[in-house]
Order: C-alpha cells, then structure tokens, then sequence
C-alpha cells in the first residue's frame, strides 16, 4: 500500500476511534473497553496471514505463527464472550440515564 | 496481500460492522446489539481469511484457533463478575502477544520491507510485547498472585535505558536484510522485560488506567501490523481502538486526578502515603440496629457502593435493602465514583447484576450536591473515594482527586471489614469525623444484619 494513503488511513481512524468513544456515558466505560479489547482481536486474521505465509520446513516460524493465532483466538473469544457477559447485565426498558463521559 | 476481490471486499464490510458495533456499544440501548454485531463480523473475518489464495499450514491454523478460542472462550463463561478486569488484561495481553508474534514471523522469515513499513514491524513489535507481559503482570496484581508495588532502585533510570536499547537493538532488526536469530531473541527478550518493569511498581488504585493504557497499545501493535501485512482491516480496526483507547484512559486518569505520567513515572506505594497528615480523633461503632432505624426513618439515602461490596458478593442484599426502604417511604440512590471497584464503570456493572435499575444509579457530578440533604451517607466498602483529604490536605497522594462528598450528609455509616486503611494504604479522614460511624463487618453479613432489623422495624 502507499506510504501517504495508510498515512490517512491512519488519521481518518483515529479520528473514528476518538469520536466514537467521546459520547458514551461513564457506566459504559468497562464494557466499552473491553469491547474494543474484542474489537482488536481482529489481529487474528493478521496472525493468520503470517501462518499462512510462514515456511512449512523452518519449524520456528510455524512455532511462532501457531502461537500467534492462537493468542489471537483468545483474545476474541474471551473478549467477545467477557464483552457479551457485561452487557447482557444492562436490561433494556429501564429509563435511559445519560451519564457525562466528559 | 489481499489481491482476491471477495476477500477484500469481506474486510471492507466487516471493517464498517466494527465501527458501528463500536458506536452501539456506547449507548446502554443499544449495546448489547453492538457486542452481538462485532461478534458477527469477527466469525466472518475469520472464516473469509481462509479463502486468501496460497495460505499454507491451514491444519496448524484451525488447531490454535480452535485451542485458543475454545479456552479463551470457557474461562470467560466461568469467571465470576468481580473478576472480569483482570479477564480483560489477559485476554488484552494476548492480543498484544499476537501482534508481537506476526512481527516474530515476519523478522524471522525474512520477509523484506522499506524503512517505513521496517520501522512500524519493530515499533509494533515493541508495542505488542509490553502490552502482552505488562498485561500478565497487571493480572497477576489484579487476580492477587503478586501483591506488592515492586520498585527498582532507581527505576525511571532502568526504564529510561531498557527502553533505549529495546529501540536501539530493534532498529538494528528491522534494518539489517538479514539479522541473526540471536539479535531477533534479544530484542524480544528486552521488549518483554521492558513490559514488566513499567508495570510492576503500579499499584493499587492506579490499575485500571494502566489496563485501559495496554489495551491502547495492543490497538496500536495491531494496526501497525495491519500496515506490514497489508491488510487495511487490521490497520483500521487497530487504530481506532488505539485511540479510543488513548481517550478512555485519558478519562480514567482525569477522574482520579492523576495525569498519566505520574502513573507510569511517580505511582502511589505505601511508602509515599505516609507522606500525608496524621489523622486525629477516634472512630466511633455503631449497631446494626441504629443503622437501620436511621435509614428506615430518614427521607433520603445516599449508597456508596465500593470493591469491598462487590469482593463480599454484597450486592444483591444492598439492592434487597434498598428495595425495603423504598417500600417502607425513603427514597434510595446508589452514588457512584467514577473509580469505584476496579475500572471506571465496573461498578455499575456490578449493580446492574444484581438488579439495580440504572436511573437509580448516579456519577460523581450529578449526585455531589444531594449529599447535603441525604440523611444518611451508606459507605459499603469503599474508601479512598469519599477521603476528604483529598480535598484539604496537599501532601497527600490523593489530594485533588474528586471525591463523593459523603462527609456533607446528616449520619453517614460505613460498612467496612475492620480498621485498617483502603486499597491505596492510605488513612481516611471520614471515618473520624463526629458525623460518622462504622459498623464493623463483612458487607454480606453486616447488610442482612440491617435487612433483619428493617423488617423487624415494619412488624
């Protein structure tokens, strides 16, 4: 990829990430990050390119890679489910309480 | 590279759910969704990647996610409530450990890249590896493997110069076409211990800003490797959690008052604590029995729930409690800090559990003026957040941190465990005050003692 187009890319979504985050209510903070603990467990498919890339002959990188996927794994699914647990504690219905995140 | 069509396109789509679950989950209303969205979009990514064209070991990759997620997966289920923040710092330090991993691979493979793309493979390299073994420390701290603050003589020097060669000998990685084997172990070798010794002398209070400071940084390693894979998804999804992250620390620091470099450089141990005043006075006991008629014929009581209930599993008899003064005339809120419990919000999590309804449920702000018409102030096992000297005394640790004006109340009892200091070690000036009682015990008991004598008060 171009140097400059990741270059925004990089800007643009750290914007993102800066906007999405600066509204939520305090009671939220906890299940939020460890909701985008979940979200950066997208590293697994990053891990699984470098696997997948890895020679089949050097045992190392497979060593290597295979740990990688699968600490990657782990930090989606227990992300997911951990993210799951919490919010499924927030039952809707009640009156919505807007805390201040500022 | 993602040259095939359908796959890129699959990222693009899953790219787009991420941010939007991201953006449900900030709203109570819609959260749950978010989470489910996300989750949706993660199968997806997963699934789609085995369709890139030339993939090897494809057998290797689905035993690790199979091992990895199936484990990751059971201890999350079992993990009870108050131990979810240390759940996150592992699962995030793992996430971290994958991302110095792919770096692990590329540098050892060989792969060749332009300085630009070599210094983001070493720097997200560093990154990941302190938020893997910096993430191990703060669960071992929080799950009370490790519980002493370790200091090194002369630590910020040690950090200073463990950091510089980190960097150094990783420059020396990244840019030689051919580094050694021994190089590429040493480098991790120093990242990693770069990791536990930020970590180690953090502790107490200061923990939750450090898990929230690591999960940052994972954001970052990951969207770093993104652009050394060349996988747009990754960078995207990295980046944004990096600086949503970078925000919720910000935040976390702010309530306490504490701006991150003095976390990271100046950390609360109990040999700075006794920098503060003396205390004088006695702290006077009361009965269940006058806490309950207190709160039974009082108009307004004020809950301040802190980690001491949720460690007792206290939660569930406060809301009891509470329910029974509600229908006995009083009206009950619960007042939260925004450090209570372990993370800032985890509190709240805590209560929704056991059934609070969260209009009931308020932040520091909006309750700080009631506390004046409150009859009773109810301290369940919190402490450094209703300390008033964080308000009058400058030498101590804590002094301007914003604290729930608990002391402003009629009667305020405080349900605690014995005498001894909070979690920080630091001596609390409330519990002297002339308005004050404690009632000694653990918040379950203590709590169904009062329960007890509420309903006795009805008969």
């Amino acid at each position: 990829m171009e140097g400059f187009t990741a270059l925004y890319i990089f800007m643009l979504a750290a914007f993102t990430g800066y906007e999405v985050i600066s509204r939520v209510p305090v009671i939220l903070h906890t299940p939020l990050m460890s909701g985008s603990n979940f979200i950066h467990g997208v590293v697994l498919i990053g891990a699984m390119v470098a696997l997948g890339h890895a020679d089949p002959d050097e045992p190392l990188q497979l060593v290597i890679g295979f740990f990688a996927v699968l600490l990657g794994a782990a930090n989606a699914a227990g992300g997911y489910v951990v993210t799951e647990r919490m919010l499924g504690m927030f039952k809707t219905g009640n009156v919505k309480k807007e805390g201040g995140a500022q | 590279m993602t040259s095939n069509w359908f796959v890129s396109m699959a990222y693009f789509v899953v790219t787009v759910v991420f941010i939007l679950g991201l953006k449900a989950m900030a709203s109570p209303v819609t959260a749950r969704r978010g989470i489910v969205w996300a989750g949706f979009a993660m199968v997806a990514a997963t699934v789609v990647t085995f369709f890139i064209p030339g993939l090897n070991n494809v057998g290797l990759m689905v035993a690790a996610i199979v091992l990895g997620g199936g484990a990751a997966w059971w201890s999350g289920k079992v993990v009870k409530m108050t131990d979810m923040p240390q759940m996150v710092a592992i699962y995030n330090g793992m996430g971290g450990g994958a991302a110095a991993g792919i770096a692990a691979v590329e540098l050892v493979r060989g792969a060749e890249h332009d300085a630009v793309t070599s210094t983001l493979l070493v720097l997200g390299a560093i990154i990941g590896s302190v938020a893997f073994s910096g993430s191990c420390v703060a669960f071992a701290k929080l799950q009370g493997l490790l519980n002493k603050a370790i200091r090194l003589p002369a630590q910020n020097n040690v950090n200073f110069f463990l950091a510089l060669a980190t960097f150094g000998i990783g420059l020396t990685v990244g840019y030689s076409a051919a580094p050694s084997g021994f190089e590429i172990f040493l480098f991790f070798v120093l990242a990693l211990a770069l990791g536990v010794v930020l970590v180690l002398p953090i502790g107490g209070a200061d923990m939750p800003v450090v898990i929230s400071l690591l999960n940052a940084f994972t954001g970052l390693a990951v969207g770093f490797k993104g652009f050394v894979i060349g996988n747009p998804a990754l960078i995207v999804a990295g980046i944004v959690v990096g600086a949503s992250g970078m925000l919720l620390t910000q935040l976390m620091a702010k309530a306490m008052n504490r701006p991150i470099k003095n976390i990271i450089f100046a950390p609360i141990t109990g040999a700075a604590a006794e920098g503060g005043e003396a205390v004088e006075g006695t702290m006077r006991e009361l009965s269940a029995m006058d806490a309950a008629s207190l709160m039974r014929y009082g108009q307004k009581v004020i809950i301040v729930p802190g980690y001491g209930m949720a460690v007792a599993g206290a939660q569930h008899k406060v809301w009891e409690m509470a329910q029974l003064l509600e229908e006995a005339g009083v009206e009950v809120v619960f007042a939260i800090h925004p450090v209570a419990g372990r993370m800032p919000g985890h509190m709240n999590v805590l209560l929704a559990e056991a059934g609070v309804p969260y209009d009931k449920i308020f932040d520091l702000e909006e309750i700080n003026a009631d506390f004046a018409q409150a009859d009773v102030a109810l301290v369940i096992g919190a402490n450094d957040v209703v300390n008033p000297v964080a308000r009058t005394d400058k030498s101590s640790p804590i002094y301007g941190m914003p604290i729930l004006n608990a002391d402003m109340a009629q009667n305020v009892i405080v349900v605690k465990r014995g005498k001894g200091a909070g979690y920080s070690g630091i001596e609390n000036a409330l519990f002297y005050k002339d308005n004050c009682r404690m009632l000694y015990g653990s918040a379950q008991q203590v709590v169904g003692e009062v329960i007890q004598n509420v309903k006795a008060l009805e008969g």
